[in-house]
């Protein structure tokens, strides 16, 4: 695996150009080639100024919900509770993302820059990393080639498809138990130990340890007005090698494919978003945070796994199902019964077994599992088959039917 | 708009259904014996609305739940 960045060369004290930006300091960047690459963080940023420059660059989570990164910490910098708490979210529990580990392996400094960034912008007393194993490795290394970051704790998160979900994130900071608990109340109200808490995604976070530095405006340089900015998109499947790549917002799908070395006239369709995202055509839409749907897909996690015209796009949303079931925390009813109901049903259609009446069952499962959790576990697993039943539905009918025109079995 | 939902906490509920016998109009059983709301087009299933007249039944099922997995709050809507 390579990341498509190119070092750039040292900072102009503009930013780096172009859309190879969190990568710009080189592979396994130091804290010295971080520095060389980026220059110091900018004083004027690193307040609660910096709640309103991300306003102005358009700024949303890139872990998946693609929330408004301004509003969630203006929402903790509002609270009247003090000791706010900011955690680092490297927890990449989706079997389809690596760009997550890749970010924290090669660009650790701009990820603790901007966590830094962000607790000074909601005065935070409390800071942590929270990661998988292999992504806290580089992060321990950069802690001791700067000073300015004593106050980081780093968190060891288990290898869990919701080890990732704010909730279970916190629970795991408190107990060691990294599963979601149920809330009535906001993060940013009643967080970690009753304090208001803002969790944001590690790469979210390196952005925002270059927009503390170059601004909005530079920001707004890459991607559209409605998404603004660059991603990274772990691209996977039905491509020659699994590549990180960093992409312009509302980039068109197919040249993400064609940059991933993928023909996308070979492939019948891409899964957008992660195993909680939706399946779509392998060209003809943007890959967008915003714009209407059809015209747009959303990003999610910033995945894009790619399915070759030769496989079964039910029975790959089959095995989806299958492992999203396996991966329920088990404390909620309808999650811990409905998805296996649901990934039952799907292996029946993805066999051809089941006939007309397994339709209307799938979409009943559907509902009685959906909304119905602490988590959004069970909404995203049936948000993303609902959305195979869309996509692949000539291959429905010829399943309800008995037969399947394609060879099965998931890249 | 105003006013309290019973909310169900799934990683507590395990289908008892003593609040589906106190609360017959608003909730009824799922394939598994969980609550599920009687009102099929409700948006936010953990989050039961509760009309003024519900709120005698609805605290006493929150009361009784042998599990605690109910809760009166108020609507922030």
């Amino acid at each position: 695996m390579k990341t498509s960045a190119v070092a750039a060369g040292p900072a102009t004290g503009s930013g780096p150009v172009g859309n190879d930006r969190l990568f710009a300091a080189g592979e396994y960047a130091g804290y010295h080639n971080h520095l060389d690459a980026y220059g110091p963080l900018a004083a004027h940023l690193s307040g609660p100024g910096l709640i309103g420059e991300l306003e102005v660059s358009g700024l949303t989570g890139r872990g998946g919900a693609a929330f408004p990164v301004w509003q969630k910490m203006a929402a903790v910098a509002s609270s009247r509770t003090a000791g706010a708490v900011v955690v680092g979210n490297g927890a990449e529990g989706e079997p389809l993302s690596f760009k997550d580990n890749m970010l924290l392996q090669h660009a650790p400094h701009l990820v603790l820059d901007g966590l830094l960034a962000a607790a000074g912008a909601v005065r935070a007393s409390r800071l942590y990393l929270y990661s998988q194993e292999p992504g806290l490795a580089p992060v321990r290394r950069a802690l001791t080639e700067r000073t300015d970051a004593g106050k980081v704790r780093l968190v060891p998160a288990p290898d869990t498809f919701v080890a990732g979900e704010a909730s279970a994130v916190l629970n795991a900071i408190r107990t060691g138990t990294a599963v979601p608990v149920d809330r009535t109340q906001r993060l940013s109200e009643t967080g970690l130990h009753g304090r208001p808490t803002l969790v944001h995604n590690v790469e979210t976070l390196a952005h925002i340890g270059l927009i503390a530095r170059f601004g909005a405006a530079w920001f707004r340089t890459a991607g559209t007005a409605r998404d603004p900015g660059t991603r990274l998109i772990s691209v996977s499947g039905d491509v020659p090698a699994a590549t990180v790549l960093e992409v312009p917002g509302d980039v068109p799908v197919e040249n993400v494919l064609r940059a991933a070395q993928a023909d996308p006239d070979t492939l019948s369709a891409v899964l957008a978003g992660g195993y909680h995202g939706q399946w779509a055509a392998p060209s003809g839409a943007r890959l967008s945070a915003a714009g209407p749907e059809r015209q747009t897909i959303r990003p999610g996690a910033g995945v894009l796994f790619a399915l070759g015209r030769q496989h079964c796009g039910l029975a790959a949303t089959a095995d989806v199902v299958n492992y999203l079931a396996s991966q329920s925390a088990r404390q909620c009813g309808p999650c811990r019964f409905g998805l296996p109901a649901l990934a039952d049903a799907w292996d029946q259609l993805a066999a051809g077994h089941g006939g007309p009446r397994l339709l209307r069952e799938l979409q009943r499962l559907g509902l009685l599992t959906a909304g119905r959790g602490a988590c959004h576990h069970p909404d995203g697993t049936v948000r993303m088959a609902a959305s195979a039943l869309e996509f692949f539905a000539e291959d429905v009918r010829l399943h309800l039917a008995g037969g399947c025109n394609r060879q099965e079995g998931t890249p | 708009m105003n006013g309290s939902s019973l909310h169900i906490d799934w990683t507590r509920c395990d289908g008892r259904g003593l609040c589906t016998e106190l609360l017959p109009h608003l909730l009824v059983r799922d394939d598994w014996g969980y609550p599920l709301a009687a009102d099929p087009s409700l948006e936010d299933k953990s989050n039961v609305p509760l009309a003024p007249d519900d709120g005698p039944a609805a605290a006493e099922a929150a009361a009784l739940c042998p599990r605690l997995a109910l809760a009166i709050v108020q609507r922030r809507d």
